[in-house]
């Protein structure tokens, strides 16, 4: 019976944080995947949601600022307005450029969030982070605690993928597309196109400030170096990759295989022993990259490529029509 | 007199010897992407390969930080070719953000096989208290930073020297100029892209065994740098060799500088945000000349 309850557990936590992932995994693909934008920094942008929610949902005390006591149910759409906000601001300034460029200011741009985070004690209190951050039906009993919140995970892990979807298909989606697949073209069709990058960036970034609060309330705790930053970005990007990029399905599939691979080795390598045990991480990290390597060689699309409907649904052009359209002359 | 001396000793000889380490590091980005059209951004876990190269060869034969450099050089001049020929050449032909992203799993690939050999813990090149020489009869210079601003200068020359009157260098400024006027003249790409990489490889080793003499050895060092010296890549405009040299010897004084108390006795910046400086130059740039300061190659 404890053997069913520890499985049981395991796959809960299992499912919360593929659920967590997936939703910055979308948020990715409408960034990079739908218009095109290279992003670096989501460490930082859903650090910024875990640290919003967190500080609005807590408490007073005296270690960092707080003492709002609002309810997740608006702490979080508040967590995900900061984060967007953060990005509008970034967006603002690099949304032009080359996408290298827009690369290393999110890198930038991540690195500073962190800095400040660690830095400004008397606001998230340093290095020692936030602790006590409430987890929503903790108080239910047993094991229906997780449950009820691997539930509210899952729900917003399926609004997220309807947004995207919805988005995607949308004719906002065809323009971000149009614009990642030839830019000069959709300039050309009066489409403004910083404005839809912004939104896409904006968007995106909302989506991981949505998942840096989920984790802040499922670990309880927010703090600068609670999971290593540069691995969060990359984790989400191997998803992305894997799964299919401009795929909302790809992403979300994508989420829940390295997951679950990276989570498993885990379960792996805790039976390791001694030096082994110390070194397993960075033997699991190096084939996490190689997969990396090996999706972008030899399977760019991805485990669930993306559908090319719009161009699947224009009527097929006859070829006979050619070689007599080059005897038309032209209008002018 | 004092207040000058503070300034000298504690502000501008550490802002000169990172400058020269961002140089060496910037230069090294700037020429692959120049020729490459990509920012590599494996480029500063390249540079702490470099460094644990020297550390094992220090380890084994216990020779001096300088007479390792050249076994460092080869050693990450070597990685880059492999690291080149398995993972960037293949996607060649794809866009070059593929590349980046490529460039970024290599970054952690490298950091995670550094941990995997060495550990996460901290090494030192030279252990104990160094050597200093007297300038004047007041300045204190350690002896290292005399050795690390000095084999960059003489390797800034060196590079200056191969660019203008080599064959080589003439024909890598062709391919960054416009690669397929160089391929229409005959020069091969696929060699000139090859000598990049042993050069900004061997540069990067530079910089790592410097950084790493400077403070100490540790798997993320490299990846730190990444943002300062893309900056300073950034700052000199991307592709410019020479750009990058002054570019990394800005953000290098600027970041030191920053935190020295210019205005009565508190420091202008607290110092736990000196990595903000590179970025706040680099935005800036970035919004009033993203061409950088001498103009890139490419917008």
């Amino acid at each position: 019976m404890e053997i069913f309850v520890g499985y049981g557990n395991y796959t809960i936590a299992l499912a919360t944080m593929i659920g967590i992932y997936s939703i910055m995994a979308l948020g990715l693909n409408i960034q990079w995947g739908l218009t095109g934008l290279f992003n670096l920094g989501i460490a930082g942008f859903f650090a910024v949601g875990a640290y919003a929610s967190a500080i609005l949902t807590t408490s007073e005390t005296p270690k960092h600022i707080g003492g709002f006591d609002l309810p997740v149910v608006l702490a979080w759409p508040l967590a995900m307005i900061a984060a967007a906000f953060i990005a509008w601001a970034v967006a603002r300034i690099c949304i032009r450029l080359r996408a290298d460029y827009l690369a290393i200011a999110t890198i930038g741009i991540g690195e500073i969030l962190r800095l400040i985070f660690k830095n400004e004690q008397w606001a998230t209190g340093g290095t020692r982070g936030i602790s006590n951050i409430s987890r929503p039906f903790e108080q239910l009993p047993g094991i229906w605690a997780p449950l009820a919140f691997l539930g509210v995970v899952l729900i917003l892990a399926m609004v997220a993928y309807w947004l995207a979807e919805r988005g995607r298909t949308s004719p906002w989606g065809r323009v971000v597309q149009a614009i990642r697949d030839n830019e000069p073209a959709a300039r050309a069709a009066g489409k403004n196109v910083e404005t839809f990058r912004i939104q896409g960036f904006v968007i995106g970034s909302a989506f991981m400030g949505l998942a840096g609060a989920l984790t802040a309330h499922y670990f309880k705790f927010v703090g600068p170096e609670a999971t290593d930053p540069l691995q969060v970005t990359f984790l989400v990007w191997v998803m992305l990759i894997v799964g299919g990029n401009g795929s909302n399905r790809g992403a979300m599939l994508g989420a829940a295989v390295i997951w679950t691979m990276w989570s498993a080795s885990e379960l792996f390598s805790s039976r390791l022993s001694g030096d082994w045990a110390h070194r397993a991480p960075f033997v699991r990290l190096f084939l996490v990259g190689l997969i990396l390597q090996i999706m972008l060689q030899y399977f760019p699309d991805g485990l669930m490529p993306r559908q090319r409907q719009i161009t699947a649904r224009l009527p097929r052009k006859p070829t006979i029509d050619q070689p007599q359209s080059s005897h038309i002359l032209p209008p002018f | 007199m004092d207040q000058l001396l503070v300034f000298i000793n504690a502000y501008l000889v550490p802002g000169i010897v990172s400058g020269s380490i961002y140089a060496l590091g910037a230069i090294g980005l700037t020429l692959l992407f120049g020729v490459l059209r990509f920012t590599h951004f494996a480029h500063g876990d390249v540079m702490t390969a470099g460094a644990y190269f020297a550390l094992t060869a220090i380890g084994l034969f216990g020779l001096h930080p300088v007479l390792a450099l050249p076994i460092a050089m080869v050693c990450t001049s070597a990685l880059c070719l492999c690291i080149n020929h398995f993972f960037y050449r293949p996607l060649m032909r794809r866009p070059s953000l593929v590349l980046t992203i490529s460039s970024f799993g290599i970054a952690l690939m490298i950091r995670a096989s550094i941990q995997l050999l060495y550990g996460v813990e901290s090494h030192y090149y030279v252990r104990g208290i160094q050597r200093s020489t007297d300038f004047l009869g007041t300045f204190r210079i350690v002896d290292r930073h005399i050795w690390i601003v000095c084999c960059a200068i003489v390797l800034m020359v060196a590079l200056h020297l191969l660019l203008t009157y080599t064959r080589l260098g003439k024909a890598m400024r062709a391919v960054s100029d416009s690669p397929e006027l160089a391929r229409l003249t005959g020069i091969s790409t696929l060699a000139i892209v090859k000598a990049t990489w042993v050069i900004g490889g061997s540069l990067a080793a530079v910089a790592g065994v410097f950084l790493g003499w400077d403070g100490f050895i540790q798997a993320n060092m490299g990846w730190d740098l990444l943002l300062p010296m893309s900056a300073a890549a950034i700052l000199g405009g991307l592709g410019r060799p020479y750009g990058a040299m002054v570019g990394g010897l800005v953000i290098g004084l600027a970041e030191e500088l920053s935190s020295y108390p210019w205005f009565g006795g508190d420091a202008l910046l607290s110092p736990g945000y000196k990595t903000g400086v590179a970025f706040t130059i680099m935005v800036a740039m970035l919004i009033w000349r993203p061409n950088g300061l001498f103009g890139g190659r490419v917008q």
